[in-house]
Parts: structure tokens; sequence; C-alpha cells
């Protein structure tokens, strides 16, 4: 079955299965395995990526529901060179261990962080419950939500991509 | 890895063709919206559906609204809108209190009250609040619609009165002016299904409780209710003692399961304490005390 969708900003069309699952398409037909696969069963969140702007967990949306849809996903949060403040937040703040979880923590936080700019910490915590960290460090990755609401991407200034 | 079996996939932009491929397909098609119930139960193979028609483009059914004295929640109606709708808010705290407990931020964008009921899990907190509300469901076939009290809706575990070929589309609840509401529920962890739940609306006049109805999830509650603590409730003044009776009857006439979540006396405990609670605080909200 054909679907077509816009992909971080390029559009994509493939023949799939209708059973295909997003998190499958973006990463087996797409490439782009910033968006990790884990538990399947829409509790850990490392799948989340955005449909229309909305977080939602690829393990549990078919590639075929998203015909005409917009989906962004972990590969487009840096752009023109520069780090998304979520993603400086979580390098400040080592918001990260093994980093599996990371870009569902990510995609998560920049969620909450474009309709609540400065989100306190139990809102950050509520927004995150549906990602889980398997080395259990959260209180880190909220000290990065935090940091980056703290630290909004202004014209001029850089967060460059690390070499 | 989990992947569902083979299906063929249509798209319905309208009730009327929903119906149309539900009847062409028959008994082995299912409808789609939010896919958080049926995708998870097709995973694991629990669900091998030959037919999924995707209802996400019916227009109209996303809606929340009043009209005369009921409000109306369309059946695409996602978790996150029910959670942020000053509409309920200012009707029905107990959306809000269901809702913020119910999974996680993630799923609430995907997932429908539509397909919540129709999902029909024991452990649902939608269909304890909407028993409590005595809401009613409409449900389409092609001879129309017809209108089933929700208290009738389930048939058992994952069982609903929707028939092959029918698609609930609408959520009627009557507006209480006053009516006081609230939602509890304990569980394990943060988006989990409920150890068990209770919600209760109330409305009162002057000191005397005129109407009530209570909801409870999780804990084998025939209908997601306890009409004998409503009945126990109804005329009489909401103090402790009444309501503590009133909770009582919800530890007296549920039947729970021992499982992983817990013992059944725990479970009972918990079906008599929630439901203190729940009464307590929308006894305080119908006050107009904060609640």
């Amino acid at each position: 079955m054909q679907v077509t969708m816009t992909v971080n900003g390029d559009e994509v069309s493939r023949d799939v299965e209708p059973r295909t699952l997003l998190v499958h398409f973006v990463r087996d037909e797409l490439g782009l395995t910033g968006t990790h696969w884990a538990c399947d069963t829409s509790n850990c969140g490392a799948c989340t990526l955005w449909v229309d702007g909305e977080a939602v967990k690829s393990c549990t949306t078919l590639a075929v529901m998203c015909e005409g849809k917009t989906v962004r996903t972990v590969e487009d949060l840096a752009r023109d060179g520069q780090l998304d403040p979520v993603q400086q937040g979580f390098m400040e703040e080592h918001g990260l261990q093994c980093g599996f979880c990371t870009p569902g923590m990510m995609m998560a936080a920049k969620w909450l962080l474009d309709k609540n700019p400065d989100p306190d910490e139990a809102t950050i915590r509520e927004a995150i419950s549906g990602n889980l960290c398997r080395c259990t460090g959260y209180e880190n990755i909220v000290r990065a939500v935090r940091w980056a609401a703290e630290h909004p991407a202004t014209a001029g200034e850089t967060n460059e991509v690390p070499a | 890895m989990q992947v569902p079996e083979t299906f063929t996939f249509e798209r319905a932009g309208s009730v009327e063709e929903a119906i149309a491929l539900l009847e062409r397909h028959g008994d082995e098609a299912r409808l789609i919206a939010g896919g958080h119930s049926l995708l998870p139960m097709m995973k694991l193979r629990l669900a091998a559906p030959e037919t999924l028609i995707d209802i996400t483009g019916v227009p109209g059914l996303d809606q929340i609204r009043v009209e005369g004295d009921h409000l109306v929640i369309g059946a695409l109606v996602r978790h996150v809108d029910l959670l942020e709708s000053a509409l309920l808010a200012e009707h029905y705290r107990i959306f809000g209190d269901a809702e913020r407990v119910i999974a996680d931020p993630l799923v609430r964008n995907r997932g429908t009250i539509g397909g919540s009921l129709c999902q029909a899990d024991p452990a649902e907190d939608l269909s304890a609040v909407c028993a409590a509300l005595r809401a009613e469901v409409v449900i389409h076939s092609s001879a129309g619609p017809r209108t089933v009290p929700v208290r009738e809706f389930h048939d058992g575990p994952y069982m609903t009165a929707v028939g092959d070929a029918e698609m609930l589309t609408e959520i009627r609840i009557p507006i209480r002016p006053g009516a006081g509401s609230a939602y509890e529920k304990v569980e394990r962890r943060a988006g989990d299904w409920a150890v068990a739940a209770a919600g209760v609306f109330v409305q009162l006049d002057g000191d005397r409780i005129t109407d009530v109805g209570i909801g409870m999830s999780a804990v084998g509650a025939p209908h997601f209710t306890c009409t004998e603590a409503e009945d126990a409730l109804r005329g009489r003044p909401p103090t402790p003692d009444v309501l503590a009776e009133a909770a009582q009857h919800c530890h007296d006439h549920c039947n729970p399961t021992a499982d992983q979540r817990g013992p059944e006396d725990y479970k009972r405990h918990l079906a008599r304490e929630l439901t203190m609670r729940a009464l307590t605080r929308a006894v305080a909200h119908a006050r107009g005390e904060v609640a």
C-alpha cells in the first residue's frame, strides 16, 4: 500500500504493508534510526516522535495512518548546524547515560517546551511520564529540560553541533 | 519483534462509509482510530482482524459540544482533549481528574473516548466515569442511530452492545447544574491501569443529596457502578457517616479478582476508601468549597 507523508521537511513515499508500524517505517524504510525501538508495547517511549506536531509512540501507530501527515523525528531537532536547546540541555546537565531513551525523552521534552516554555519540575515529570529511562537518570533529565527552558534558542546565539 | 497479523486497510470518510465497509468486510473487520487499545492487542496476536477501517478522517466526531441540556462528546475525541476541555472542566471535573491518571501524555495524544469504551477493558477509567454520570452512547448502523444507556453498554469484559456493522459515534451526558464530581484512582506506577478506581457526581439541594452517580473501575462492579451505594445517598444529608455507609456498599457489592495488582480484600478496601474520598471531594465541590 502506497503511503506518502512529510518527514523532517521532506515528502517521502513508500509502498509498505498496512501492518507496518511507524517506528519501523522511519527506521527501516527511511534509515532514520535515531528513533529507537524497544518495548514494543507503548510503555517505554523510546520510539517517541511527532505526528502533526504531537508527540506519539510510533510503535503503536500504523504508517498508513500517517498518510498526508507531517512527521518529525529526533534527527530534525538540530537545525543549520545548531543543537536545539533541549539537546544542549542534555549535554550540559548530563541528561543521558546509556543514551537509549534519549531521543524519545528529547522529543517529549521539546513537545512540552513548545506548549509550555517555562514548566516547573512537576510539569516536566508529568510530560516525560510516558518515557522510561532504564539507567534511572531522571533527576538529570529533568534538569536538562529545565536548562533548555532557561536557555531558549535566540537569533544569533549558537549551540554548535559538536564535531 | 511484535508485528500484527496481515490485514487489509480501508479509510472511511463518513459514518455511512464506515458502516458500509463493515458490512462489506464482515465480522472480522474492525474500526481503528487512536489504535492504542487495538494495536497492542494485534501485536500480541490476541486480535487478528482481517480488515482495519480507519475512521480518523470521519468529520464531526472530534468535538465536545453542548446540545440542549446535554454535553455531547464525539467518539473520536482524544484523551488530551478531554483533559484540556474547558467545557468539561466547567461541568464535570471528574473528566480532568480521570484523564490526568490515564496512561501518559503520549498515549493521551492518540487514544480516543470511543475506543476506550469499545475496548471495554474491566479496568478502564472512562467506563467508570460515564457510568457515574449515567451517560448514553449513540450507536449507528445502516438502520440509523440508536441510543444505549452506558450502564447497559458493557456486556462483560471486552464485550459491548456494539454489534457487527455498528459504530459508536457519540457519548451524551446530562448537564446537571451545580453538580460536583471527582475521580480517585490507585495505580501501581504512573500511567498504569487502576488497581481500583471510583468516580462520583453529587447534586445537592441545601443539605440534601438530590442526585448522585457512582462509577467504579477494576473491581468487577456490575456495569462499572454501584446502585446500592447510590440508593443509600439519595435524599439524605452528605454527612461523613452517610457517605461512609455508601462507600461500604461499594466495598460489599463489587467483585474484584486477585491478580498481580493485589488481593481481593485490598481491592475491596480501595473501593470503599476511594469512593469515600471521591464523594467527599464532590460534595465540597458542589458546595462551592475548594475541592
